[in-house]
């Protein structure tokens, strides 16, 4: 294991520890640092635990308040990701001029990528809703709707971040009947709604179930304000997959309408007067008959026996 | 009569009502993006803002997001499905939508000087049992580290060898042995780095370990000069600094076809000193390059006795000149006299 220049490690488990943190291959699940500025009020509050409870276990709220911009002076978050090997992060703040924030962001490689700022506007916490609530943990359906999601640059880098922080871990298979949470996004005149719901599946005639909704937890109406987005070459480069991942494509297979598989075999040019096909002995020429042709003054060839 | 077609009526009205509540289809203008890896679903037709009304918003809402997810509902039960432990799961896709990643990737390391070597001959890796028997502890123990079995330095007697000095002390052998080794290992395991990192370690005595010998030093100058880009042809020397010995090639080999006369001249020499009865070696040469060398290692025993423990001083390199230093004189001797050890009088 090469731990080059850095620490080396002593024991097993500072090593699965420091193996835990290096790149890998297949990335784990992001964890998310969620923490305060240095003024928040109640709402800013309220919203960073509920925002915890929907990203539990794989975040960390802190408790004391850290007085920094994160738009003007990003080394403090670079120094708690690096602590806590957390990539994601939301920062709340309150102050006159920008009411109840919330910045959302991420990072790559322990630099800042991307910060959205939202401003909430209207928000009913979870307590506030009664409802039963999902189990923690359980992956949430992503749901966006409306165009500038698409058409609008920033709208769309927004809805990258959200899904980075909201998705849960990737999973292979999902239990059917484990599909409860779902999250609602729907743009509209600069502002962005988030509505969260519970959904129950009811009879329908068919295999697939009727879904019907009922709003469990915090639902938030948020206004864009700020952002600072990556550079075009810094996002690329945060896309680039390791080759090691691409699927090899097995070449000269394909498959045509039926299914059925196709390959293609070479073969050098053969003389086909020299072909030694099977002989039937049945037809073969014999010594009486009349024959036309080249073949007249030959005898029949002895069988070569092709193997 | 009319009651019956009231009743059917009713009846045909209830089951429509009924019909629409259990139905999954939903008209969308535009079909939805569907990302069913990530359990996700885009929608991007318009939202008309008539529709929403200050009190009716959140029902507004809450119809477009169980529409929504009814259609992303449908996608999944498309996917197929096998039964885990009394649940059924669906097996999902792989995400599409691109997300950058946390770090960059890892690069892939280079092979360690072993894992050549292995790869060349076809090595595999045997996996070796974690516990082996103690006979001594009558016990399973680890196979290395801590109360490990059949432990060598935890031996009370070792048996003195025939061929070692009875005055050598045996233990402080032993030490010493799993202290080179230790630093052997270091010093490979940090070249496999800098091998991994193609960082070029400079040659013995470039990098400054503490107490360098004068011919690592001047070594080290000769190298620094001629790494200029004339190859030091321009480079001065100091006033008192000494052309480097050694330096050139270190052996040179007469061209394969060339003078043929000299070739033959020297063949014929050599089969005149082969008939000759002469001896090659030179004995009292030889016994007196011994005597010498024996005296010099004294006087280096009694020094590093006084220095105390200051010696590991590039260790590798004084214990690469040592032996290879007693191996000429011992080679040399060997001829003539008997054992390394043995005065020659004892003849």
């Amino acid at each position: 294991f090469y731990n080059d220049g850095g620490v080396k490690p002593k024991t097993k488990r500072s090593k699965r520890f420091l193996e835990s943190r290096a790149p890998k291959l297949t990335e784990d699940v992001k964890s998310a640092m969620i923490m305060k500025g240095g003024n928040t009020s109640l709402t800013i509050t309220q919203a960073l635990k509920d925002l915890y409870s929907l990203r539990k276990p794989n975040a960390v709220l802190y408790k004391k308040k850290n007085i920094t911009r994160p738009f003007e002076d990003s080394t403090s978050l670079e120094f708690f990701s690096k602590k806590t090997d957390c990539s994601l992060f939301l920062f709340g703040s309150h102050n006159k001029k920008r009411p109840n924030n919330l910045i959302f962001g991420r990072l790559f490689d322990f630099h800042v990528l991307d910060m959205i700022e939202l401003g909430i506007e209207k928000y009913v916490s979870l307590s506030e809703i009664k409802a039963s609530k999902c189990p923690e943990g359980t992956k949430p359906m992503l749901v966006f709707a409306g165009e500038a999601f698409d058409t609008d640059n920033e709208h769309k880098r927004l809805k990258s971040l959200l899904i980075d922080f909201f998705r849960g871990p990737t999973v292979s298979a999902v239990r059917l009947a484990g599909l409860e949470h779902v999250l609602h996004f729907t743009a509209l005149d600069g502002k962005i709604f988030m509505r969260s719901y519970r959904c129950l599946l009811k009879k329908s005639g068919c295999r697939t179930p009727r879904i019907e909704l009922e709003e469990i937890g915090p639902s938030f109406d948020f206004v864009l304000r700020r952002t600072h987005l990556a550079s075009d070459d810094l996002y690329k480069l945060a896309h680039k997959q390791p080759k090691a991942l691409k699927v090899k494509k097995k070449k000269n297979i394909s498959h045509d309408a039926f299914g059925t598989k196709f390959g293609r075999v070479h073969m050098q040019k053969q003389d086909l007067s020299k072909l030694h096909t099977r002989k039937m002995k049945g037809l073969r020429k014999r010594k009486g008959e009349v024959v036309t042709g080249e073949q007249g003054g030959q005898a029949p060839k002895v069988a070569k026996v092709e193997s | 009569m009319a009651a019956h077609s009231v009743e059917a009526l009713l009846a045909k009205a209830e089951q429509e009502e009924a019909e629409k509540l259990r139905s999954i289809a939903v008209h969308k203008e535009l079909d939805l993006e569907f990302d069913v890896g990530n359990l996700l679903a885009c929608d991007k037709n318009r939202i008309e803002s008539r529709d929403f009304r200050e009190q009716k918003k959140e029902d507004f809402l809450r119809s477009l997001a169980r529409d929504n997810t009814q259609l992303l509902i449908n996608e999944i039960w498309k996917l197929p499905t096998e039964r885990v432990e009394e649940a059924i799961v669906a097996k999902l896709p792989e995400p599409t939508t691109p997300l950058p990643r946390e770090k960059p990737p890892p690069k892939p390391k280079p092979p360690t000087k072993w894992e050549q070597f292995a790869k060349l001959k076809g090595i595999q890796k045997k996996k070796k049992t974690n516990l082996v028997w103690d006979e001594n502890a009558k016990e399973w123990r680890r196979r290395w580290g801590y109360k490990r079995a059949n432990d060598d330095t935890k031996e009370w007697l070792i048996e003195v060898p025939e061929t070692a000095d009875p005055n050598e002390d045996q233990f402080a052998k032993r030490v010493k042995a799993k202290k080179e080794r230790v630093a052997k290992n270091e010093l490979n395991r940090l070249k496999n780095i800098a091998r991994a990192q193609k960082v070029k370690v400079p040659g013995v005595g470039l990098t400054p370990t503490a107490q360098q010998s004068k011919d690592e030093l001047v070594r080290a100058v000769s190298v620094a000069k001629t790494s200029t880009a004339s190859v030091g042809r321009f480079q001065d020397r100091l006033p008192k600094e000494k052309a480097p010995k050694n330096t050139g090639k270190k052996r040179k080999f007469e061209p394969l076809i060339g003078d043929f006369s000299n070739e033959k001249q020297k063949q014929l020499e050599l089969l005149k000193v082969m008939d000759s009865k002469k001896p090659k070696l030179d004995i009292t040469k030889a016994v007196n390059k011994q005597m010498r060398e024996e005296d010099r290692e004294e006087a280096s025993a009694k020094y590093k006795k006084g220095a105390g423990k200051k010696g590991r001083k590039g260790n590798m390199s004084g214990k690469g000149k040592g032996k290879g230093g007693k191996g000429k004189g011992g080679k040399a001797a060997g001829g003539g006299g008997g054992k390394k050890r043995s005065k020659p009088g004892k003849r």
